[in-house]
């Protein structure tokens, strides 16, 4: 409380502003490692390996995108990961009964965004905690999930296999799958967004101090239930993309990819009590997250858990960088 | 019918009044379904039954939920238990599965004080990052929540450590007065934390430090040694459940072992009646909570429904008992069965989620 004074008066020094110091933080990370993997790696350098981190985090990035907008009203999505797999298994079951590829994109789309205008409903009627409501939201998908099929469902469409199969790429044999495409456009509409629109701005409002945006007359209710509903519309784009690259859509997967989500977010500079962060934070905070994984499976003699731990030490040095920084905190 | 309704006012307004009525028509549902669901039969000395089951199959989850109610009565949340549980059953495991002889009592409590050492270290580290860096609990925890899994891998090595040892063994699945002993194990450590927080001051200080920490600096309690304490007795909590987890299956598995645990726990104390914004608990009402969770998973099981689609009641059941407890819930409700009231809903909160 005391420290907002504090960051105030001193916030408007010429050199880069306090806000920025987490994203450039994270971008000097970012470059460190891959300049780590191309030191030690030779294929390392190859301009496919960042294509590759694009294609096999893809759906992750759309998703962080989604909880982007939920954390900066100092909420929490935890229904995310099981939502892109409702998404994926709904999408998957629907084929297989022989649903025409249009319409089957259609419903899937619909029942994320759906999810998460109840969920922002509760949240904002019923003045229950965001934690809980999305916990009981992430059960409610889960469980769905097993509920359509305790098996795998393989997509044999063709729109899908033409979608996951098709290359975009240059003569030198570099390529990026359709899907990239896909987060691009998403990443692109929700920087625009948050940074020009009306909404875009509220959100931030809402984050930075929900009660002054109340007594500013800013719709409140509706920008809180809106985000929820964003972050369900990406999951379930995020389900699509995932539906594309694994071909199927099974039960079990995206188990805690929440979890990832939620530290890529935080990597990527945006505060968790809201009203801090930017998009271009998230997409490096999911490619630190890739390249860490590339890196691992570069060295060979690594073993996948220590992706987890190395995670969890970042999260930690990133936490406290913010502290340290003075960015307002409760 | 408005007298009926005066006179049960005072026990509906109980605040275990709610958890106390889904949980007795669950084992009426329960009963309905399966005449047999409540009889108990006596084997080899020991009691057997679909009830003494769930109490055992609670008793984890119940000493997790106890940790859980403290850190969030102090405003807190701890999402690392699950980690907890899984690094403790696998230090212990690790321990025993390399002893010469895994059955001596003396090698198996060495494990399990080696194991617990651990798990007291990770809580500090949680106590430090909440209370002296001043991290939101809610992060402070992640950090752990994600990086523990790895590190309960990075001592297992990936694989499933198994061990054929009695004594430890016993924690999960032993008997004692014809009960089995993990029952007796959480009731103890109910009464402990019972004693602790209601005989002495120390719930009021806990309390009074969720409701307003600085305010209670200011009045001379020592917040930040609080904050830090609950964090720790909350890791020791979530140690003495993942020793029974691993013991229930006489093997540590870093990737499964107490998986979730912590979302059943923060549900079990969110239905037994603590606010998630601190400032109040109810140790009874937690374990009602957590009984509640436990019987909900075995009529599913009993049902012959998929263990995972046990999480779309799951889902039901958490709504039902937040739209319940939610004062803004209530006010609907009660304003469409009188008449319109000109009572404005308050739409500010009182507190944020998770206050650091």
């Amino acid at each position: 409380m005391s420290s907002t004074s504090l960051t105030t008066g001193r916030a408007w020094r010429p050199t880069v502003p306090r806000r920025h110091v987490p994203v450039l933080a994270t971008l000097a990370l970012l470059l460190v490692m891959y300049g780590i993997g191309v030191s030690q790696y030779r294929a390392f350098s190859d301009i496919q390996v960042v294509f590759n981190v694009f294609i096999d985090n893809g759906f992750l990035l759309v998703v962080a995108v989604g909880m982007t907008f939920v954390i900066l009203t100092g909420g929490i999505d935890l229904s995310v990961g099981s939502v892109v797999a409702m998404t994926a298994m709904v999408s998957a079951s629907l084929l297989q009964d022989g649903l025409p590829a249009a319409l089957v994109l259609v419903i899937a789309l619909l029942i994320g965004p759906t999810l998460g205008l109840l969920m922002g409903c509760a949240i904002h009627f019923f003045d229950i905690q965001p934690f809980i409501v999305t916990l009981a939201g992430m059960f409610f998908a889960r469980g769905m999930c097993t509920f359509i099929s305790d098996a795998s469902i393989p997509i044999t469409d063709g729109f899908w296999t033409t979608m996951s199969q098709e290359r975009v790429g240059n003569p030198g044999g570099n390529f990026v799958s359709i899907s990239v495409l896909i987060v691009f456009v998403v990443v692109l509409v929700a920087a625009y967004v948050l940074a020009y629109t009306r909404f875009g701005r509220n959100v931030y409002a809402i984050g930075g101090n929900s009660q002054s945006a109340l007594l500013m007359g800013l719709p409140v209710g509706r920008t809180r239930i809106a985000v929820y509903t964003v972050s369900g519309l990406c999951s379930a784009i995020g389900g699509i993309l995932l539906s594309f690259y694994t071909l199927s859509g099974a039960p079990l997967i995206a188990v805690g990819m929440e979890l990832d989500v939620i530290a890529a977010v935080v990597i990527g500079g945006t505060v968790l009590t809201g009203g801090s962060g930017y998009v271009f934070g998230t997409v490096l905070g999911v490619l630190v997250l890739g390249v860490i994984q590339t890196l691992i499976t570069f060295d060979g003699s690594l073993n996948s858990w220590w992706t987890k731990i190395v995670i969890g030490g970042l999260l930690f040095t990133f936490i406290l960088l913010q502290r340290l920084i003075g960015i307002r905190f409760k | 019918m408005s007298t009926v309704a005066d006179r049960l006012r005072p026990m509906t307004g109980h605040r275990l009044f709610w958890p106390a009525l889904v949980l007795v028509l669950m084992i009426v549902a329960n009963t309905i379904y399966r005449p047999g669901f409540l009889s108990i039969e006596v084997k080899d000395g020991h009691l057997y039954g679909t009830p003494i089951d769930i109490l055992r199959l609670s008793a984890p989850l119940i000493l997790v939920a106890l940790g859980m109610t403290l850190v969030i009565a102090t405003g807190g949340i701890d999402l690392s238990v699950g980690s907890l549980c899984a690094i403790s059953g696998a230090v212990a495991c690790l321990y025993i599965s390399k002893a010469p002889d895994q059955n001596s009592i003396s090698t198996v409590f060495t494990a399990l004080a080696l194991a617990l050492g651990a798990a007291l270290v990770l809580g500090v580290w949680n106590g430090v990052l909440v209370a002296v860096i001043g991290i939101q609990p809610i992060i402070a925890t992640l950090i752990l929540m994600v990086a523990g899994r790895g590190l309960a891998q990075l001592i297992t090595e990936g694989q499933i450590i198994t061990i054929n040892s009695g004594p430890y063994r016993a924690i999960g699945l032993g008997h004692f007065l014809t009960l089995p002993l993990a029952i007796f194990i959480a009731l103890a450590a109910a009464l402990l934390v019972a004693a602790f927080t209601r005989r002495t001051a120390l719930g009021l200080i806990v309390e009074s430090v969720g409701g307003n920490a600085g305010a209670s600096r200011l009045a001379g309690i020592r917040s930040g040694r609080v904050i830090f304490l609950v964090y720790v007795v909350s890791a020791a909590c979530a140690a003495v459940a993942g020793f029974m987890m691993t013991a229930n299956v006489s093997s540590a598995d870093g990737n499964a072992a107490g998986l979730w645990v912590e979302l059943d726990a923060i549900l079990a104390v969110v239905i037994g009646g603590t606010s998630l914004a601190g400032g109040r608990f109810s140790l009874s009402g937690t374990i009602l909570g957590a009984l509640i969770i436990q019987t909900l998973t075995t009529t599913v099981y009993a049902m012959n429904i998929s263990p995972q689609t046990s999480l779309l009641f799951k889902a039901v059941v958490v709504i039902a008992v937040c739209l319940v407890q939610s004062p803004a819930f209530r006010a609907t409700l009660s304003r469409r069965r009188n008449r319109p009231m000109p009572e404005p809903a308050s739409p500010q909160r009182e507190k944020e989620q998770v206050p650091a």
